[in-house]
């Protein structure tokens, strides 16, 4: 599911180090990158409009899939989501209920789709976010000290650890903790956000929060850190050979230090775009990670989305799910603008 | 015999052949020297194997619910039942077999979609300059930045069920990886001397791209495709999971979304988690060692590694 393989990361730290920009100046380079984000976005939207109203064909049919319903009905259905209007218009109406996030009635919530991505946006956010935090350091502290050691037991443990977690899909590591540590164990709770009667107190209800957080989190940084190890540790071993190491070790400084003055801050640079990259993988593993733990936000709702089938909801949470990628990317290039030297100035 | 061979061999397609048999045989030389590549190579084989013979180990009546009326539902597994039983009384090993057929068969051919598309799109952004390549470009850079995924889900939903939408909705969004990497060779085979020769020869676009591009990449094209058979069936085992796949399939992940549908984690029916999953993560990890040793032979920038 990820692209993540192996060489992709190679080429593309190979890549940045070619074609690194030489000082271009801030305005635009942003003007740029956000033009950038705005072409993907669109992107999103014109796939968004081909997914949902050219593919299935007749959507009218589709929404009343596994319904009984007399041709007069299925006319009145189509008739009220607008498909016996001309193909431009409907695309202009879709445009419009895009950029005023109406995404329409949620068939299986009776509810509709933007309030519902509202409500459980932010526990997406706080789940992939936490995750998201801790995967980033462990991979990156883990891959730094793998890539310096390269060919030492501790690397190949750690490369080995995380190839293995690589090749686990991540629905499976989800349900495997939530057989050992909710089922037999009972350490944690085995599905929702809070409790059934939550406490009432502050510090009670944050307490049962986090201990529904930890069995998904595991997941997910599980899943997930792998990839930052790898990247990590490629990029050391890519600054390891380099001439300013020497230099740092014939003066005198302890290895340790040569790692963690030197090596670690440079090999960090192209690192950083890819953990950003990587970020969408994160969020794609929300999905499957919230259906197995009940965790009500967005990948619970597409989950359901699927379930029904509920197009509408299911139009806006990939619309939602894109948007927060791309957002994330557009982020990933301005810390790296922020962290290189380099693209500031030439 | 040989005197003969060595006098034909002059012409230059035979030249050709005489070389490309010799690299594949240094290839293989050094494929073998890996051991974990071959480790992986072994495992992989065997489970080929087994998917093959499964009408024979495991004749089709043994997944019938209809025939098995008085198998044991969730038996644990013990010496009549050696991975346990289902909910209805199947052998989980029967499954097992047979899923292997479904996976593997889904890997190989959502690979091939994604490959062909990779190897050509790839091809095209870094041979064409100008405004085609970097509209090709911003087009691989927007779908390797979308989470697959969820675009899969999208398409699944959308198009009728059955096992060869999700071969497509796989093939369709997997691709932009590979295209990153053919580009990128592609780039660096476009700037040596014997590009530009031909091109003084007067030779066209599909000249250069047949002969002189698809060679340089496919080494690499071949490193990717093995490690993208493994997120191919991780990816199909997701689909089927949430339900996307064929229901009257046996795929490992529709296994799985059996047993999460009769919460067999938290019920105490471990083996209906466990096998699955362990089988899964074994041919995945079979081909991710297999295409991380055939990477480090062709690519020598790796080899380092």
């Amino acid at each position: 599911m990820s692209n993540a393989v192996p060489a992709t990361e190679a080429v593309i730290l190979e890549e940045q180090g070619e074609v690194r920009p030489r000082g271009v100046p801030a305005l635009k380079y942003a003007s740029s990158k956000i033009g950038g984000a705005l072409i993907s976005l669109v992107m999103v939207i014109l796939l968004g409009f081909f997914a949902f109203k050219i593919l299935p064909g007749d959507p009218a049919r589709a929404a009343a899939r596994d319904r009984q319903m007399t041709p007069e009905q299925l006319e009145q259905l189509r008739h009220q989501m607008g498909l016996d209007k001309p193909l431009w218009q409907q695309f202009t109406d879709y445009l419009g209920n895009v950029f005023t996030l109406n995404f329409g009635q949620s068939y299986v919530y009776k509810q509709s789709v933007s309030s519902l991505i509202g409500e459980y946006f932010w526990n997406t956010i706080l789940l992939t976010g936490t995750a998201a935090v801790i995967a980033i350091a462990l991979g990156l502290w883990l891959g730094q000290k793998a890539g310096w050691l390269h060919g030492s037991t501790f690397d190949k443990l750690t490369t080995g650890t995380s190839l293995v977690l690589w090749s686990v899909p991540t629905f499976w590591l989800g349900l495997l903790l939530l057989m050992i540590f909710g089922g037999t164990l009972h350490w944690f709770p085995t599905g929702g956000m809070t409790s059934p009667n939550p406490p009432a107190d502050a510090p009670g209800l944050v307490l049962d929060v986090i201990s529904h957080m930890v069995l998904p989190v595991i997941t997910m940084v599980a899943v997930v850190y792998a990839q930052y190890v790898l990247v990590m540790r490629a990029s050391v071993m890519e600054e390891r050979t380099a001439d300013y190491l020497v230099t740092a070790r014939a003066k005198g400084l302890r290895d340790d230090l040569v790692r963690s003055r030197h090596a670690v801050p440079n090999a960090l640079l192209p690192a950083v775009t890819l953990v950003f990259m990587h970020l969408g993988g994160l969020i794609a593993g929300a999905v499957t990670v919230e259906t197995v733990f009940s965790w009500p936000g967005l990948g619970k709702l597409t989950f359901q989305a699927i379930q029904g089938p509920d197009l509408p909801l299911l139009q806006g949470t990939f619309v939602v799910f894109s948007a927060i990628i791309i957002v994330m990317n557009l982020a990933a290039d301005f810390v790296y603008r922020w962290l290189d030297p380099r693209v500031r100035r030439a | 015999m040989s005197a003969q061979i060595a006098t034909i061999a002059r012409s230059p397609r035979r030249l050709a052949w005489m070389r490309r048999r010799k690299a594949l045989g240094s290839f293989c030389r050094q494929f073998s020297h890996n051991r974990t590549g071959m480790a992986g190579l072994i495992l992989l084989m065997l489970v080929i194997v087994i998917a093959m013979v499964a009408p024979v180990i495991a004749p089709a009546w043994m997944l019938d619910a209809t025939k098995l009326i008085d198998a044991p539902r969730f038996a644990p597994p013990s010496w009549e039942h050696p991975l346990g039983t289902d909910h209805l009384g199947r052998e989980i090993w029967v499954r097992m077999v047979w899923g292997a057929q479904v996976s593997l068969v889904v890997g190989f051919a959502a690979t091939a979609v994604s490959m062909l598309i990779g190897t050509i799109v790839g091809i095209a952004a870094g041979h064409f300059t100008g405004w085609t390549g970097g509209l090709l470009m911003r087009i691989i850079d927007f779908f390797l930045v979308l989470p697959s995924l969820i675009l899969a889900i999208v398409l699944s939903s959308v198009l009728q069920r059955g096992v060869w939408t999700i071969v497509i909705a796989i093939g369709l969004t997997s691709w932009a990886g590979t295209a990153r990497v053919v580009r990128s060779q592609t780039l660096s085979v476009e700037a040596r001397d014997y590009i530009e020769r031909s091109r003084v020869l007067g030779a066209g676009h599909w000249h250069i791209i047949v002969k002189h591009l698809l060679p340089g990449v496919l080494p690499l094209v071949l490193a990717n495709t093995t490690l993208t058979v493994g997120s191919a069936i991780i990816a199909e085992s997701t689909l089927s999971f949430l339900g996307l796949g064929d229901t009257t399939m046996q795929s490992w992940g529709a296994v799985l979304k059996n047993s999460m549908d009769y919460s067999a984690a938290t019920a105490g029916y471990w083996w209906y988690v466990l096998v699955p999953g362990i089988a899964i993560v074994l041919v995945v990890l079979a081909f991710t060692l297999v295409g991380r040793a055939v990477e480090n032979i062709v690519n020598p920038t790796l080899r380092s590694r």
